[in-house]
Order: C-alpha cells, then structure tokens, then sequence
C-alpha cells in the first residue's frame, strides 16, 4: 500500500480503523485532538459507520468506550493526559472488570506544557491501573502498536494504555498501513459476572489482575517494541523510554556500534533485558520524555546499586520536554550553537482572535467588577482563560475543568463577595453542570458566566455539547428563570453588560449569566463552507 | 541530501500550509521527512514554528538540533530572528518585511531589518505587496516558499505540483492565486544558489 504522510495522532487514527475499530469516543485536548477529527473525516469511518461522535468529557467517553468493549467490539478513547484524571474512575476499573472486544485508551502528554496546566507522565497510570502500556518512538511505531495493542487487549483481557507525547501526536511523517482486518461482531461477555465489580467478585478478578501484570512482564522480554543492542563500550549504556530513542539516534548516527543501547516501548518494565544492559556496563543513562520513571525504579530508594545518569541527579533536565542537544551534552557530545537571538526579538504570548467574543465580556466583567477590586473571578480551561493577561487580568484561577463553578462557591461558603465564575460552554458542560446542581442546593450567592462561543474554541472548533442547551440545562438544574440572563457580548452593549452583571452579583442566590456569541473563527469557517456549497 | 527547514511566523499566517505543499512534494520524491507543527494555545496570535526535516535517509529526530537548520523560512520579519540559534553558519534566512503587529511592544521595523542583514545569507521581501500584485493578499506565505524554494533540493516543479494538489479541492482561481504568488517568489530569488 501507498505511504501515507500523517501525524502520530492520525497515524494512530488510521491504524485503529484499519485494525477494525467498531468506536472512537473522546472529549478534544491538545495534543490528543487530531485522533477523532481524522475518523470524523474518514471515507471509511463513514462507509462503516465506526462511532465518532465527540463526548461530553474524559470520562463519559472512557465508559462508552468501555461499554462498546462489553459488546464485543474493538474501541479507543482518546484524551490529553488531565483528561485521564477526569477518567481515571472509570480507566482504574476497567482493569479489573478486564475487556471483552479490544479496548485502547489514548493519553497524550504534554511535557514543557505547551498547551497544559502540567507534565503529568500518563505511564504512572499504566502502572497504577496494571494494564500493559505502550509507548511509540515514532509514527510507524505508533501505527504498527494499535494493531498489537488490541490482540493484547483481547488475549490478556485487559484494556491497554498507548502513551504518546505532543513531539510524537503533532509530527508528521510517513507510515506503511497494513491490510486492513473486518470489526468484530456483537458478543457479549462469556462470564456474566465480568463486568459487576461486587467486593467479593471484585476480590478474585484483582488477584487475577495482579497476576496477569506478572505475566506481561514476563512477555515484555520478548516484544517486538523493546530490544537489547549491544556495543562496544563497556563504561556506558543507555536505556531509552518512546520517543527519547529518536533524539538519541540522531545524536550516534556515526557512534551507533559504540553504544549498548535498550529500547523501551512497552511496559510494564522487562527486568531480564534491564539486567542485559546493567550486567554489561558500569554506568546507565537514562533517557524518558518525562518523569524519571524508569530511572526511579532502578535507583530503588537505597539508590546504591549501578551508578545511574538522568533526569533525577541532574544529567538531564528534571522537567520539560526532551531534545536533540539535551540528549547530545548528556552522552558527552558537544553541541554547537547558531547565533543567538537578538534582544530587540519580544515575546509574542497568544491573545484573543481580533473581534473575540471573549474579549467583549472580559471589559464588561471588569467594569462591572470595579467597586470590588480584584481577586472575585474563578475561571477555567479554555481560550477565554487568556484573560489572566494584560490589558484584561481578569481573571484569578485557572485550576482543572469545571473548578470555575465550584471555587466560587468554595470562596462564597468562605465569605467572599461577590464570588464570580467564568466557563465556556464545552467546560460548563464537561464538568461545571454537577457544581452548578451544588450551587443551587445550598442557594450559594455565586453568579456564574457562561461565555459561550458555542464551540470547543481552544483546541480547533469542535462541536461543543452545550450548543442551544445552556438555557435549559440551568434551568433543569434549578437555577431560578429570573435569573438566567442571556446577553449579547459586543462591544456595542457593553454598559448594559456591565449593569446586568453587577445586578446579578446583589442578588443572593445562584444567577447564570450567558454571554452567547459565536466563535469568529468558527463562523468564519462555517461562512466559509456555506459558500462553497453553494 | 539533507534539508533541515525552521518555518515561522504568527499563528494563522499559513506556515502549515508551506509545511503541507513542502511535505507532498517530497513524498513524490520519495524522501524521507518528518515536520513538528504546533497546534493549540499558541495558535492564538502567538508565535508558531514547525521543524521540517528531508532526507534521502531515514530521519531520526522529531526536532532539528540547534546551529543545524539549512534554511529559516519565515512569513513574519521579527520571527524569523527568534530561531537564529537553530541556523547553521552557511544556513540561509528568507522572510517576509512586513510587521504582524499584534503586541505592544513591537520593535522598531528598521531595527529588525538591521538585524536580519547582519545574516551572512538572508533575502527578505515585501511578501504581502508581492502576493497583491499576484492577485490575492493572503497568498503571501506561497511568495515566501517562491524565494526559499532555490535552496530546498527538489525540482521547483515538484512545489507546483504540490501547490496544485494541496490547494485542488479549492477551485482553480485559488490554484492559480497560489502558483502565481509561488512563482513571484521564485523569481525573487532566482540566480542566487542552484
């Protein structure tokens, strides 16, 4: 077949249909995002049918997915690595209810914190969870594990963990596709007791999870993902974690025999190859995008054994994302720089889209705000949390999604006046609606602003759940219809916005305010296509 | 053959859009290739850059390593200045004169061309008025590849093609914005390596 150019986000898209994927369940997060956009622009994905509606969050998704999996069929999840702790509830339990169809779950980190509100490692998950992990080095990898992933899935009836990084999700390179295998038929579980976690089932089905962990061990010696090279030298191996094998290649094209090098790619860790490696060499470098997870394992708490080189003492950086000079200056390599930048070259942090809805509210929030001074606004994960900077600082908290609504309610029971959330649409709906159900049956004095661009903004324009709903769903949640204000964010009703908003913090109960304009890029992009279909 | 390529600029400028046509391009020439994009926050208004790695052999790293890129091609003058570390010595720097002012603090234009003539290889051109005259303005990211495309190793056919692949399900009048603004570009720049 034909190579194609893809993403490692697509590439692991494409593999998932060609491995017959019968789901594709995800909330968007960068880096993760492209997965379900390329099955929802897939020839094939449509021709089957293949599930690839978005989700309201991680975790709904997780649970769907996993229900697709009792049915018999193969299903994936994808997600950013914080939406895995948004899932977690469902994803450390799926490892003991075990799968029946095949069931890959997606995290894709973000060290250096791109897009991020932290580096978090999702392979201390796969380890907490005892499901098996893999992690690909590059696109090909990547495309070639989905297929193993689901026969592991389904043999070890376990859901399997795919950790990628946004090096890896956001880098395009060509891939091989294999031939493409026919999606399983509707089956259910042959235990019937499968899937009901009662203590004393749940009992006997960890004990069979722990032991199933020892056996993958024990497999991972020989996988095809992680193997042994020997060198010359005899001072130095390095073991390697996914993509830091890469920057690692490119720095000993010309040394590649010097070095004994172990390639990890899939865990848990196979104790008789770290052995071939520290059994020939006096010291150990290792090198993982992200934590020091391997390196801490080996190092033990005594720490005394084989002299270790990493992130932990320092050989590489204990945080961020790793690179081609990072790996150079830690094998010894020197590293010869280009010219360095000028000083008249000034940040350019991201900002609102001229015309931004957002932006509009942000001035008649802060107007509105004035007689109180600052320190009242929670708000949340999304574009409009670009307020935290000048000239807007409008904003106090950016914390996890949904933690706008339920902050300010937290600093209401505290005694702050007036105490203010701001969430978009797509956030309120992942997680700010149960907050909102708090809110109403204390009666907090909170008022709560929906900025609703009626899409998922920051991560490309999805297609946000709330579209047409926000109303409704305040009001179902008991949010008196007195005071569900919708107003128009424009630049041109700012001094009624303000005069509506400081109405609503007097008010000594639970008010929604929804700021509702469209997304200009979304309109622009619908515009757009309306005319091209004209 | 090896080219290691920094495309930069402004998120929305179209810097994926060179990254995409360079990419179909040496697909048909059978090269190997791996090109990092940036996608999320920063696409607001920030700055954006995408490493481009071709090869005639397998490319290991994901990101060029720094005072190793061959060429800064960038749509935006202050930009291109922001990854001089990664350029080689004999590495070329080609970019666009006029300003993304979307920050405060933008400097003085004639202090950015001061410094980017201090390159020992550099062409810079108004790429906007060049895409104007080409017909559409917001062809200025293809004037750019136009002046880069003397130092990428590929037959400049092997561009067109691409543009022409890239920019198909568009509609021809877009097709020949874009070869038209490709091709001014070239012209900019011919004579000066190849």
């Amino acid at each position: 077949m034909k190579k194609l150019l893809l993403l490692g986000d697509e590439a692991i898209a494409q593999a998932a249909l060609d491995a017959g994927l019968s789901g594709m369940y995800a909330y968007p997060g960068t880096p993760s995002t492209e997965i379900m956009e390329f099955i929802q622009t897939s020839l094939d994905a449509a021709d089957r049918n293949v599930h690839r509606q978005w989700s309201s969050n991680e975790k709904t998704a997780m649970e769907a997915a996993l229900g697709m999996s009792y049915a018999g069929k193969r299903a994936m999840v994808a997600m950013k690595h914080v939406g895995l702790n948004v899932a977690a509830d469902g994803f450390i339990n799926s490892a003991i209810t075990g799968v029946n169809g095949g069931l890959i779950i997606v995290s894709a980190d973000d060290p250096s914190m791109h897009s991020s509100q932290n580096e978090q490692d999702s392979r201390f998950y796969g380890k907490f969870a005892f499901v098996p992990c893999f992690e690909p080095s590059d696109q090909q990898e990547a495309y070639d594990m989905v297929f193993d992933a689901f026969e592991v899935s389904e043999k070890y009836k376990l859901p399997v963990l795919l950790r990628i990084t946004t090096r890896l999700a956001h880098s395009r390179a060509s891939v091989k596709r294999k031939e493409v295998l026919p999606e399983r038929k509707l089956s259910l579980p042959v235990d019937p007791m499968q899937f009901i976690l009662l203590p004393a089932n749940a009992r006997k089905k960890y004990k069979t999870l722990l032991s199933s962990y020892e056996l993958l061990k024990y497999e991972n010696r020989i996988s095809k993902y992680n193997h042994f090279k020997d060198g010359i030298k005899r001072d130095l191996g390095i073991i390697t974690c996914g993509i830091a094998y890469n920057y690692l290649l490119e720095n000993v094209e010309d040394s590649i025999h010097d070095f004994p090098i172990l390639k990890i790619s899939a865990y848990p860790f196979p104790a008789d190859l770290i052995k071939e490696i520290t059994g020939r060499c006096k010291e150990i470098l290792i090198l993982e995008e992200g934590a020091p997870l391997l390196e801490e394992s080996i190092r033990g708490v005594l720490d005394e054994g084989i002299k270790v080189y990493g992130r932990i003492d320092g050989t590489v950086p204990r945080d961020g994302e790793l690179n081609p000079a990072i790996v150079a200056k830690a094998i010894g390599k020197p590293v010869s720089y280009g010219l360095d930048v000028p000083s008249i070259v000034k940040m350019r942090p991201p900002s609102f889209c001229n015309g931004c809805g957002h932006a509009d509210l942000f001035n008649s929030l802060n107007e509105a705000m004035k007689p109180f001074g600052p320190g009242h606004v929670f708000s949340d994960i999304g574009c409009y949390t670009l307020a935290a900077l000048p000239p807007y600082s409008a904003i106090n908290s950016c914390v996890d999604m949904g933690a706008s609504v339920t902050m300010s309610i937290g600093a209401a029971d505290a005694g702050l006046f007036p105490s203010v959330a701001v969430i978009g649409d797509s956030t309120f709906t992942h997680s700010g609606m149960t907050g909102l159900l708090d809110a109403v049956v204390k009666n907090s004095p909170v008022t709560i602003i929906i900025s609703d661009n009626s899409t998922t903004g920051m991560t490309g324009g999805q297609k946000s759940q709330a579209t047409g709903r926000l109303e409704n769903i305040c009001e179902g949640i008991g949010v008196n219809r007195e005071h569900i204000k919708v107003i128009v964010p424009l630049r041109k009703n700012h001094a009624e916005n303000a005069s509506i908003l400081r109405n609503e913090f007097e008010y000594k109960g639970v008010s929604v305010v929804i700021a509702s304009r469209e997304c200009i890029q979304t309109a622009a992009k619908r515009k757009k296509s309306e005319n091209s279909n004209e | 053959m090896k080219n290691d390529i920094i495309l930069s600029g402004v998120g929305g400028q179209g810097i994926l859009s060179i990254a995409a046509i360079i990419g179909l391009a040496a697909v048909e020439n059978d090269l190997f290739l791996k090109q990092s994009e940036v996608h999320g926050m920063s696409q607001r208004g920030g700055d954006v850059q995408s490493h481009l790695r071709l090869s005639d052999k397998p490319v290991q790293s994901d990101l060029i390593t720094f005072g190793k890129a061959d060429i800064i091609i960038s749509v935006e003058p202050m930009e291109s200045l922001r990854y001089l570390p990664w350029l080689s010595s004999e590495g070329w720097l080609v970019t666009n004169s006029s300003p993304f002012i979307n920050i405060p603090d933008y400097p003085d234009s004639e202090e950015i061309l001061k410094e980017i003539k201090k390159i020992k290889n550099h062409i810079i051109i108004d790429a906007d008025v060049i895409a104007r005259e080409s017909g559409s303005s917001r062809s200025g990211n293809m004037v750019i590849l136009g002046a880069a495309s003397p130092f990428i190793e590929m037959p400049f056919e092997s561009l067109q093609d691409a543009v022409r692949k890239l920019f198909g399900r568009k509609g021809d009048k877009i097709v020949d914005f874009n070869l038209k603004a490709l091709n001014a570009g070239r012209e900019c720049s011919n004579g000066l390596k190849v």
